[in-house]
């Protein structure tokens, strides 16, 4: 079977200008980190990013926005980093903010071959302008689309080298979902094991999603 | 009372709200100081939307990483998780957020309405944080409790309508701050507690929506 395993060089060169990227993490807790640095130094620009957040300036995907290398972001929250509210003050980078718990089903929508999901979430407030609407059993839910990406960054705890990918702690978020949705899917490790030595039960992202192991 | 030890009052009456054996979203700020003041024989489960439920105070161990390390809060702080807790992935967390499986969240608020209406995530031209899980909180949880400070800067909070941007509409089922507790209903907002450092004319003086006075009206429970 074909070995996954590249270098981190080699991993950052298949993000290329005017790309749609997903980055694991959340506030940078199960990000990239090593990959963002590395991207950071590379400097490839004009992408969009998908992201929960933006993380801060000195912390997760939070540099590469201080780098100015997205020319559009969804994220749910870009609080934490001052640099994203310049940017969007400014005109410099396009900013759609998305609920939460919707970004993560149209992310899990976009690897699960759904033309979206439908959510009362956001009814009654700006988030469901230009949207349609639909009424199932009487109750008003948003039509939300689907959300890939041609790259998705993420991160695991453990991964053997087929690319399963065990993930500790609150480091999972939404990496298993951004797994399924891209067309190249990029797993740094913290940790890489043979194959046979993840429990396969304890596999939470299959490595069948996964193309490339750093 | 000075700020600190309004919102620790606010924090102590909204944790009498909380049940044995409930599952809670904490927001943050003055929110996260529930978790302090739960009284004794009262066990709940926190909820964190970033993944996971059964979260704690982090050990001191934990506490040296900046961002925490492989457990951390929904602000990345170091934290720690109970023995019955569980991790999850952000769709399952927000199943559980959405889906009515938290039985009460606490958030905070910048604008309350008499309809029940929140604003509380974005202002604009100003302060653009994004809504986060808020959103899918306020439309998901069982009971949508608002702690807050009654006034800000003397201006009345709770409103006849939301003048920002909505979080959600129609939500909130209860407003506890430092001059009393408030329920939301279809006739409108009722004053069920005050504090007795307040007349029920200031509580009234400091509020914009039309406050109704519960039959039952009663001393802040401490």
């Amino acid at each position: 079977m074909a070995n996954k395993i590249i270098d981190i060089k080699g991993a950052a060169n298949l993000i290329k200008e005017g790309m749609t990227i997903m980055v694991g993490g959340f506030l940078g807790n199960g990000s990239p980190h090593k990959l963002i640095d590395v991207l950071v130094e590379k400097g490839v620009s004009n992408l969009t990013l998908i992201c929960n957040d933006t993380g801060f300036t000195d912390y997760g995907v939070g540099k590469m926005v201080v780098n100015n290398q997205f020319q559009r972001i969804i994220a749910t929250h870009i609080g934490t980093n001052r640099e994203t509210g310049r940017q969007l003050n400014e005109g410099i980078t396009k900013v759609e903010l998305v609920p939460q718990g919707t970004l993560a089903e149209q992310i899990r929508s976009g690897g699960a071959g759904l033309g979206g999901v439908l959510t009362p979430t956001g009814i009654g407030t700006i988030v469901e302008e230009g949207k349609d609407k639909i009424i199932i059993n009487n109750k008003e839910y948003l039509i939300e689309k689907p959300l890939r990406a041609d790259v998705a960054i993420i991160a695991g705890s453990i991964v053997d080298t087929f690319g399963n990918v065990y993930y500790e702690g609150s480091t999972r978020n939404f990496n298993p979902l951004m797994a399924t949705a891209a067309d190249i899917v990029i797993v740094e490790a913290e940790q890489v094991v043979e194959a046979g030595m993840l429990k396969q039960e304890n596999v939470v992202t299959p490595g069948l999603f996964v193309d490339y192991v750093v | 009372m000075d700020k600190i030890e309004t919102q620790n009052f606010i924090a102590k009456r909204v944790a009498k709200e909380l049940k044995d054996g409930d599952v809670v979203n904490l927001g943050i700020g003055l929110p996260t100081l529930v978790g302090n003041h739960i009284p004794d024989g009262v066990n709940i489960m926190l909820q964190s939307e970033n993944g996971y439920i059964g979260l704690t105070e982090a050990k001191d161990d934990d506490k040296i990483f900046e961002h925490g390390k492989n457990v951390v809060n929904a602000g990345c702080k170091p934290a720690g998780i109970r023995i019955e807790g569980a991790f999850f992935d952000s769709a399952m967390s927000f199943a559980i957020i959405r889906g009515g499986h938290v039985d009460a969240t606490v958030l905070g608020a910048l604008e309350v309405d008499e309809k029940g209406s929140i604003a509380n995530w974005i202002i604009p031209g100003k302060m653009v944080p994004g809504m986060g899980g808020a959103m899918d909180l306020l439309v998901g949880a069982r009971k949508v409790i608002v702690a807050m400070e009654h006034t800000s800067r003397g201006k009345a909070k709770i409103l006849k309508n939301c003048t920002l941007p909505l979080t959600a509409e129609n939500a909130v089922d209860i407003i506890i701050t430092e001059m009393g507790v408030m329920k939301v209903t279809e006739k409108g907002i009722i004053l069920k507690e005050y504090n007795p450092e307040y007349t029920v004319e200031q509580i009234k003086e400091a509020t914009e929506a039309e406050l109704l006075i519960a039959n039952d009206l009663c001393q802040m429970q401490q």
